[in-house]
């Protein structure tokens, strides 16, 4: 193999890829490279193209055009079989008639490995994902994190270059979930693997990855850090998708530099921050809040200076220890906004029905032009 | 009545009729014939009781190699049916969707609209000297004179083939439709190529379906009349036959009955031994 | 709950036994036991119409009807029709049958000859117990072009007739083979050591014999189609066989052999647990009507022992009858003898034998 160091530090290239299923197109010119050793998410709502993308990537489907690199080297037209990647299945298929031995033994044969060193080899997999004693189970012995934890320790005892992995946690119970979030992080970490992560759960891709990537209609609106994208989208859909947000739709009355009018159907004025570049007066626009840039306040001379007010009723307290929020409805717009209340412990006996003051400032409230976005992505939103 | 005998009645009451149709349709009959297998006839109505029966198969080499021919054909009508049947069945399972699939089971199914006699008869009408595909060699020029397909043990094991096809793709269709696709995608993408996929995932995973097929085709081919004899010709030798013999045309039902036995020892010792062999239970691959 | 499960199993199995006995004491039926051809549909229609019993036809040949009497000890059947040698040895041994009452057949409408022949051939322990129905013989069916060398069973195994001969592999075949080398079979019926050699000799040449043939055949319709296709052109087989065939190729037809037809005779017997034998005398006397009889030998192709059933007998048949037995032959019929009870072990041995060896 011939690397050229113009692309050694990344294991994975896609030049201007594109898949379409008849009239359909999955992934749409995309181009992006994954430095090596770092965690990449695709985050989008079902049927953006991302398991499209991943499959491109395991080689199960061809791109009708552009170049897909590993290391360096171009993998079109090279079989599952024989890339240096390796996948973990959204179900996991690990196979029921072997057991957990054979399971990660099953690759290192088809890799010829000398039978003799196979049992060491495997050993040392179970070692590095702490069950040391599960070999001699089956499949159906284990609990669900244990198969988890298998089935990535089957792909990378192979040292593949880079391991995919299609929503693995999707099957997992909450709690579950969010202890496997980290797990997957520190196992990414030990055997210091590129791994690309498939999700539609922005908070598995916040917690877990370097960089995301966020994928709708086969492109990718935006690619950066969990940071990136949570303080600075840069489309309405990144902003409403990653993270949870308010949000309000309206046209343009006014502006000034950064600082753009609003005023929404129901006749609420508003005021906020371009975050497109090409916004002018009477464009439809949508406006971003995030529940924590709120402020509440039980009267209103607490929100002085604060350039977006509202009066409200509280509708719902959802009570989720440190994660608390308040859901506090309009009564003119009936617009319902959530609020992460504070830790101060002030709001602590909140009623329904109790009226509330909110406030945001304008830095923190964005304005993007209006994005036609079907009624699934937005059930996939919230 | 007590209350506490009620429920013991009530069972006893809802298991009658099974336990009688198992006693009297199962048990009652094997009992009676191997009552019949053990009784020799010394002289025209002599009879006495002992293992002569049995002997006079081990002794009569005829029947001995009816035996073991009967035997080694049903298990290469299995096999060849086995190796027939599991492209298709894949085929059918794993790479048709929708409606070709149920066409093509369809297709399966076919032949089974007639009986088996019909069946036999079209075979015979295709395979014969003056038959289709006979003069349709020689008028293609491949052939310059009659060429008998009839009459020969492949004629036989074809014949077999034909009448078994569907008792195997039934049940690989079934357990080769139950494996995910990723099991297979995963098993490419960890290295594994066309052959390794197959044997190390597919094979294993629809084991239970090719070993309950394996048992109902060897069981049909083993207790086949009509097919071995209306195909095999003159020199067809099947056991079944020889039963046949023995009960109606030689009016020995005592020796008759003891073949009877010994060919339910026969596919339960051949069965036993596949199951070992696949390491597979019963319960395993007819549950 | 149990009350109410237990009364309506009773009431069930009730309803089933007064079903099954109001079957049983509706219209008379006969139930027959015989060959395919001989209670054609017109025959069976005729005898409702004169006495109100329904036939039920059950058909079937010599070993099945022996062994479905013998598995029931002989009831099912109210009246069977096996070949008169097979009636004694079966009823020594199994006693299946009931003895006739004779004053209950109208012996005139049977010919004579044929009638004491039935009688003397079915009595056991003084006791007849069959009476003459149909009879024929079996003996070569021939392409009288093709196999024209063909005159005798052994002239099966020429090479002229090579892999275009077709036998069955049953009693008849034995028997007729030791006919045509100069042997006699029945003459040995009671010498057991006797028949074996003879049995021996004749497998021996079927063994020979065996790369000749294109297949034994188990059904008139397979042989038909053989015969008919043109891929067997020499084969023992029944009179009614080769006359079926005359009729639609001119140069196929029944051939007697040289060492001569073996003769057969179907007879009526009544079963020893037969439940209607009233209806059984009544069919008996109504079938042995000379006109009824041409019917029968109509639909069967063979004749009958009925007394002047000639006359009314299909002149074509007649004819071909006459072709095929000029009256030497007739004289030749060697007619089957009771089989004595042992001597069917010995012929299956040697069947069973000539099937497992190898045609060269």
């Amino acid at each position: 193999m011939s690397s050229s160091p113009r692309t050694s530090d990344f294991d994975l290239e896609c030049h201007n890829i594109t898949k379409r299923f008849g009239d359909f197109t999955a992934v749409d010119d995309i181009s992006f490279s994954i430095p090596k050793g770092s965690f990449f998410s695709i985050l989008g709502p079902s049927g953006c193209g991302k398991t499209t993308l991943l499959r491109m990537m395991a080689g199960f489907l061809e791109p009708d055009s552009g170049d897909l690199r590993i290391k360096g080297k171009s993998m079109v037209g090279v079989p599952p079989n024989k890339r240096p990647v390796n996948m973990v299945f959204q179900h996991l298929a690990l196979f029921p008639m072997m057991t957990v031995e054979e399971n990660i033994a099953y690759g290192l044969k088809r890799q010829g490995m000398p039978k003799a060193d196979i049992p060491a080899k495997v050993k040392s997999a179970l070692e590095r994902i702490s069950l040391p004693d599960a070999g001699p189970k089956r499949i159906d012995q284990l609990s669900g994190g244990q198969k988890q934890r298998i089935a990535i320790a089957r792909c990378l005892v192979l040292d593949p270059d880079v391991l995919l992995l299609d929503e693995p946690l999707g099957a997992l119970d909450l709690k579950l979930r969010e202890h496997m979030k980290v797990e997957l992080k520190q196992l990414q970490h030990n055997f210091d693997t590129t791994f690309v992560y498939i999700t539609h759960d922005q908070s598995e891709a916040l917690v877990m990855s370097d960089q995301v990537a966020v994928m709708n209609h086969g492109v990718f609106e935006q690619v950066g850090t969990p940071q990136e994208l949570y303080y600075k989208p840069k489309t309405a859909f990144v902003a409403g998708f990653v993270g949870d947000t308010n949000r309000w739709s309206g046209s343009i009355k006014g502006m000034s530099g950064n600082e753009v009018q609003v005023e929404t159907k129901d006749g609420l004025k508003l005021v906020a921050t371009a975050a497109d570049q090409n916004l002018a007066k009477g464009q439809n626009v949508d406006i971003f809040v995030r529940p924590e840039s709120v402020v509440i306040s039980r009267k209103s001379d607490a929100l002085v200076g604060i350039e977006n007010t509202i009066k409200g009723n509280v509708e719902s307290v959802l009570f989720d220890g440190a994660n608390s929020r308040v859901l506090v409805r309009d009564p003119s717009s009936g617009d319902k906004i959530m609020v992460t209340l504070p830790q101060t412990g002030e709001f602590n006996d909140l009623q329904a029905g109790q009226e509330l003051h909110l406030g945001w400032r304008l830095a923190q409230a964005k304005c993007f032009d209006t994005l036609a976005m079907s009624a699934e992505q937005l059930a996939d939103m919230s | 009545m007590t209350n506490k005998t009620a429920p013991k009645l009530g069972l006893i009451l809802l298991m009658a009729p099974l336990l009688i149709w198992l006693f009297a349709l199962i048990l009652l009959p094997h009992v009676d014939m191997f009552m019949l297998s053990i009784t020799e006839k010394v002289a025209p109505r002599v009879y006495e009781t002992g293992l002569g029966n049995y002997g006079e198969f081990f002794a009569e080499p005829l029947y001995w190699n009816t035996y073991a021919r009967t035997a080694i054909m049903s298990i290469l009508t299995t096999i060849v049916t086995l190796v027939i049947a599991f492209p298709v069945s894949y085929y059918i399972a794993k790479m048709l969707r929708g409606r070709m699939k149920a066409v093509l089971f369809v297709l399966c199914l076919l032949p089974f609209w007639v009986s088996e006699l019909v069946r036999t008869f079209g075979w015979m009408i295709l395979l014969r000297e003056t038959g289709i595909i006979s003069t349709f060699l020689q008028w293609a020029g491949l052939a310059d004179q009659p060429i008998e397909m009839l009459y020969t043990d492949a004629t036989i094991v074809v014949g077999l083939v034909y009448t078994s096809m569907l008792f195997m793709v039934v049940p690989l269709v079934t357990t080769l439709e139950s494996l995910d696709d990723s099991y297979i995608e995963a098993g490419y993408d960890l290295g594994g190529n066309g052959f390794t996929v197959m044997r190390e995932i597919v094979i294993p995973h629809a084991m239970p379906g090719i070993v309950s097929g394996c048992i109902v085709v060897f069981m049909l081919s083993l207790g086949n009349y009509l097919t071995p004899i209306l195909l095999g010709g003159k020199d067809s030798l099947w056991f079944t036959e020889q039963i046949y013999a023995q009960f109606i045309t030689r009016f020995n039902w005592e020796q008759g009955a003891a073949f009877g036995f010994l060919l339910l020892i026969l596919s339960s010792l051949i069965v036993w031994g596949g199951l070992k062999l696949s390491r597979q239970t019963l319960s395993e691959t007819m549950g | 709950m149990l009350k109410s499960k237990v009364k309506l199993i009773t009431g069930l199995l009730v309803g089933a036994s007064v079903f099954a006995t109001a079957n049983i004491a509706g219209a008379e039926t006969l139930r027959l036991l015989t060959w395919g051809g001989y209670a054609p549909k017109e025959v069976v229609a005729l005898f409702k119409k004169e006495t109100g019993i329904d036939v039920k036809v059950t058909k079937s040949n010599n070993e099945e009807m022996i062994a479905k009497l013998r598995a029931t000890g002989g009831s099912g059947f109210d009246l069977a029709q096996p070949s008169q040698d097979r009636i004694a040895g079966a009823q020594f041994e199994h006693e299946i049958y009931k003895p006739m009452d004779l004053s209950k057949i109208k012996a005139d409408r049977f010919i004579r000859s044929m009638l004491e022949g039935t009688k003397k051939n079915t009595t056991v322990d003084g006791k007849v117990y069959g009476v003459p129905h149909v009879w024929g013989t079996s003996g070569l069916v021939l392409d009288t072009q093709k196999a024209a060398s063909v005159k005798d069973y052994t002239d099966l195994c020429a090479a002229g007739v090579a892999g275009k001969v077709s036998y069955r592999l049953k009693r008849p075949t034995l028997i007729g083979f030791a006919f045509s080398m100069g042997m006699d079979p029945f003459a040995a019926y009671n010498d057991k050591a006797k028949y074996a050699e003879i049995m021996s000799k004749v497998e021996k040449k079927l063994i020979e014999c065996k790369g000749n043939v294109k297949s034994y055949w188990t059904g008139g319709d397979a042989l038909m189609n053989l015969v008919r296709s043109g891929e067997v052109t020499a084969a023992m087989a029944w009179d009614t066989g080769g006359w079926k065939l005359n009729k639609e190729m001119a140069n196929v037809t029944f051939v007697a052999p040289k060492s001569g037809a073996l003769g057969w005779i179907d007879t009526f017997a009544l079963p020893a647990k037969t439940k209607a034998e009233d209806a059984a005398y009544k069919w008996i006397n109504f079938v042995m009507q000379p006109k009824i009889a041409a019917m029968i030998t109509a639909a069967a192709g063979n004749f009958t022992a009925s007394k002047g059933a000639d006359e009314f007998a299909a002149a074509d048949l007649k004819k071909r009858f006459q072709s095929s037995f000029p009256a030497a032959d007739i004289d030749n019929i060697k007619w089957y003898p009771p089989v004595p009870a042992g001597l069917e072990d010995i012929e299956g041995k040697v069947l069973d034998r000539v099937k497992a060896s190898k045609s060269n």
